[in-house]
């Protein structure tokens, strides 16, 4: 057994909510540097070199990349052989994205009630996915997630009957749709299976893996493969103004379902795509 | 084509800008977006005045991040502009000539922005760093209870933007996009 104090949470959670939000990771880094040597259109070429100028200032003065910085959606992977002293995880996990929010000049973009709407003035509460898991320690995941993209997210709800060639389609519509409002070039993350919740669950957990890195599933690989050529021919490219840059990768994840369902969601993410990992 | 502007943009400076331009806009601009169209609409509709110019005016849609000591702004891109299409037509219909955002646009609004020659710009999603750089003053004008969604007022130099929409209506997101769709 081993224990970890609140104060340490809050202070990591606090951190890389400053973190996520100046510098982009390094594969996504690679990713938009990739894309100015392949990219056909002029437009699109001076709008990823727009991006890296935009990169290089938020680094250098530490503005944000982008003024959307996001509703905190993290992930905590707690090992069972972890005891959690201190306050209320929940409360500690609001505590370092309030901190984080306040003190590293970022947007406050959360409002207390859909409908009623007002601002919570601290970006809480944060989106919190938990899960149990063995070992002896926390593994904390923060991804800011910005809502131009966020908006053109799908969930289809598909027949058995459709099979992978209405996943292909639902993928491909929901890009499609989303076309320049989600700021591409995109990441496209996708869950198929589980259930209407799961499959949403497995899109935006998708969204964190490393865009360089593809399924371990054979079949799943080259889908993710053949669907980037797909999305890439689509013609939409930076910022949406014509080019063959229009998503950077597409991450899926997979998981059983029912024998009368094929969920699939479709969770785009701009080309800030944020995600920092911490393990404590 | 690159093309240099200033505020008030007037119909004579709409009339000459065709989508595809690379324009670069220096002067006054306000910033709003959804919650503030709201509350301007709903002031509209109780017969009162709006809390802006209107008239020949450019609205930034945006709502940027807190500004750190010594800087005008925070990191400050655009933000979907079709959250502002139920809006929009009223206000074009009053004399907005120019509206800055991302993302398309409803036919309700272009068949307002033919209506009133206005354009539509839009500035790189996701460059809010390097956007901020051309903004040189900023002031809440107000709304400032609705925090990042608040009215501003500020000052531009040299911001660039591209013609996305024109006043006959061409549309850069359709023509642009199907170009590079014909490539593999």
């Amino acid at each position: 057994m081993r224990t970890i104090h609140t104060d340490e949470i809050i202070r990591n959670i606090k951190e890389m909510c400053i973190e996520a939000n100046h510098y982009l990771s390094e594969d996504m880094d690679k990713a938009l540097k990739d894309a100015m040597g392949t990219e056909k259109s002029q437009i699109g070429v001076k709008i990823l070199n727009q991006l890296q100028d935009n990169l290089n200032i938020a680094a250098e003065e530490m503005i944000p990349i982008c003024q959307d910085t996001g509703m905190a959606v993290i992930f905590i992977e707690i090992g069972q052989e972890v005891h959690v002293e201190g306050e209320n995880l929940e409360d500690a996990i609001n505590e370092g994205v309030r901190q984080g929010y306040t003190e590293g000049y970022l947007r406050k973009s959360v409002v207390n009630d859909p409908i009623i709407r007002e601002n919570t003035k601290d970006n809480t509460p944060a989106v919190i996915h938990y899960s149990i898991v063995p070992g002896e320690n926390i593994k904390i995941t923060m991804a800011p997630k910005g809502f131009g993209s966020e908006n053109m997210s799908r969930v289809f709800m598909l027949k058995p009957a459709d099979g992978i060639e209405g996943v292909k389609d639902a993928i491909l519509t929901a890009v499609r749709d989303a076309g320049p409002n989600a700021c591409p070039p995109m990441v496209v993350g996708v869950g198929i299976g589980g259930t209407f919740e799961k499959c949403a669950l497995l899109a935006k957990k998708a969204l964190t893996r490393s865009v360089n890195e593809r399924s371990h599933i054979p079949y799943v690989k080259e889908l993710e493969e053949e669907m980037l050529e797909k999305i890439n021919c689509l013609g939409i490219g930076p910022g949406g103004l014509g080019g063959t840059t229009t998503a950077l990768a597409v991450n899926i994840n997979t998981y059983p379902t029912h024998i009368a369902g094929l969920p699939v969601a479709v969770n785009i993410c701009c080309h800030v795509n944020r995600h920092v990992v911490r393990n404590l | 084509m690159d093309k240099y502007i200033n505020t008030p943009i007037t119909e004579k400076v709409t009339e000459d800008l065709k989508s595809g331009d690379y324009v670069y806009i220096t002067g006054t601009i306000y910033v709003a977006r959804d919650a503030a169209h709201k509350r301007m609409i709903e002031a509209l509709n109780r017969g009162e005045e709006l809390p802006i110019n209107i008239k020949d005016a450019a609205i930034y849609y945006m709502g940027p991040s807190p500004a750190r000591e010594g800087k005008p702004i925070g990191s400050a891109g655009p933000t979907t502009a079709s959250r502002m299409d139920k809006y929009a037509p009223t206000l074009l219909d009053l004399g907005q000539k120019a509206m800055i955002g991302k993302g398309k646009r409803s036919k309700e609004v272009v068949d307002a922005m033919i209506r009133n020659k206005a354009v539509y710009f839009a500035a790189v999603g996701g460059a809010g760093a390097l956007l901020s750089k051309c903004i040189k003053k900023s002031r809440t004008l107000c709304y400032e209870d609705l925090g990042a969604e608040a009215i501003l007022e500020i000052q531009v130099e040299n911001f660039p933007v591209i013609v996305v929409i024109d006043s006959k209506g061409n549309n850069l997101y359709e023509t642009a996009t199907l170009e590079y769709a014909l490539q593999k």
